[in-house]
């Protein structure tokens, strides 16, 4: 990445760190929604701390998002409650992989395996930003990513390989979700321009690594790549699916009816 | 010669940031805020603790979180700013540093052995050394009881801080505090 930064507006990365931040707090939501649910305490527990690690990836984002917005605006006082809480589901731009339904626990591994070794491609380049606060992030949430993705794996194989039922319903997931793993590797304008900037990742790059990575666990856990052509995107548009509303409710609910409410 | 260290580097850098500061009495204040997770240990022993500025009635304390999402942190803030409100010290801004991100390596020595006598097993007390993964023939040295005949349970404890692993000679479970 070369590094240009005053070309960079600070509204492109106010954009950008906060969709960073969208993906990270949509899947932390998620995976907080097996708190209780879970196959088994362990794996209760486990879940639950990976959910908290992404809610603090957003966590950060969000908070220089905010602080970047303060500073263009100094009447403003935004803080990270503001892009977590109040925003309604069009100005949200996750990739829909992330806000697609809980699932039954196998969709809800195959998601994370894709999504976590994404992660892992995508950190390693965002470690070499030339903005020094989102490179920043990357080195602390890449630690923690290679726990997430060494969980991710071990389930997958342990579901691929388990029984005829926990081999079906992976394969199933798999197939169902499949089509929404393109999205992860596409580029709109806004990042093409902090990408010539030297500040985000060009995704496009990444995908080679995965598809390779997340191969060999598949078939090692003796299930097959989909190879369905379909494909959806618009997350980072704002183009949503049902299920983000839904989760938005549930998460935005107690802010929205108590505002600056403390305890 | 050959020189036998007896403290990491990273230690002795921390120390010696420590001793030069002007400041001794405030971190001396600090040694007395502990993480409210693991009550056995101080923020500067944990290794979280970077830097304490004084101006006047205000103070500058900087931190690192241990892990992204740790929900400690907002209450350590809160503990910092009440310990220095007793020293005369009527502003405390909290600044949250990433960089460098933290590790368990800024550790300290004694930090490790409370956290064992506290039931906790520190990192370094992973059989072979912390710098590999954990895998299901991890072996780590029970708090309790010294074995090394241990299993784990889970890569995630109580905390994602900790890993969960069992004693297959006194059977108890315990939290293993991640490398990271």
């Amino acid at each position: 990445m070369t590094s240009s930064t005053e070309t960079v507006s600070k509204q492109d990365t106010i954009d950008y760190a906060a969709r960073l931040g969208d993906d990270a707090i949509v899947i932390g939501h998620r995976l907080s929604e097996w708190v209780s649910r879970a196959p088994f305490i362990e794996e209760d527990v486990a879940l639950g701390n990976v959910a908290l690690d992404f809610i603090g990836h957003a966590r950060m984002y969000y908070t220089y998002a905010a602080q970047l917005s303060n500073e263009q605006n100094s009447t403003d006082d935004i803080t990270e409650d503001n892009f977590a809480y109040l925003r309604d589901e069009r100005q949200f731009q996750n990739h829909l992989l992330h806000e697609l339904h809980k699932g039954d626990f196998a969709y809800s591994t195959a998601r994370q395996l894709l999504i976590d070794v994404y992660n892992k491609y995508f950190l390693e380049q965002l470690k070499k930003s030339s903005d020094e606060t989102l490179a920043a992030i990357a080195v602390k949430a890449a630690k923690e990513t290679n726990y997430h993705c060494r969980r991710s794996k071990s389930w997958t194989l342990r579901l691929g390989d388990g029984t005829t039922e926990s081999h079906e319903r992976m394969q199933l997931a798999l197939n169902d979700i499949w089509g929404y793993s393109h999205e992860l590797f596409e580029l709109d304008d806004l990042e093409q321009r902090l990408v010539d900037a030297g500040v985000a990742v060009d995704c496009t790059l990444l995908k080679a690594d995965w598809l390779k990575e997340v191969t060999a666990i598949i078939e090692e856990a003796t299930l097959t790549v989909p190879d369905q052509e379909w494909a959806v995107s618009g997350g980072r548009q704002g183009y949503h699916t049902e299920h983000l509303g839904h989760l938005l409710t549930e998460m935005q609910f107690v802010h929205r009816s108590f505002p600056g409410a403390k305890w | 010669m050959q020189v036998i260290p007896t403290k990491s580097p990273t230690q002795f850098e921390r120390e010696q940031f420590r001793r030069n500061s002007e400041f001794p009495e405030l971190w001396q204040c600090l040694d007395q805020v502990k993480d409210p997770e693991i009550p056995a240990l101080s923020l500067w022993d944990i290794g979280i603790l970077k830097d304490i500025k004084r101006q006047g009635k205000q103070a500058t304390v900087t931190i690192t979180p241990t892990y992204s999402g740790c929900p400690a942190m907002d209450a350590i803030a809160e503990d910092i700013t009440i310990a220095f409100k007793a020293h005369g010290i009527e502003k405390t801004v909290i600044i949250t540093e990433l960089s460098p991100a933290w590790t368990t390596d800024w550790m300290t020595d004694k930090g490790r052995n409370q956290l064992r006598d506290y039931g906790i097993a520190p990192p370094n007390d992973v059989i072979g050394g912390h710098e590999q993964p954990l895998n299901s023939d991890s072996k780590v040295l029970c708090p309790q009881c010294s074995s090394a005949d241990t299993k784990l349970l889970s890569e995630y404890g109580s905390t994602a801080c900790k890993a969960l692993f069992q004693c297959n000679s006194c059977h108890e479970s315990f939290d293993l505090f991640k490398h990271i």
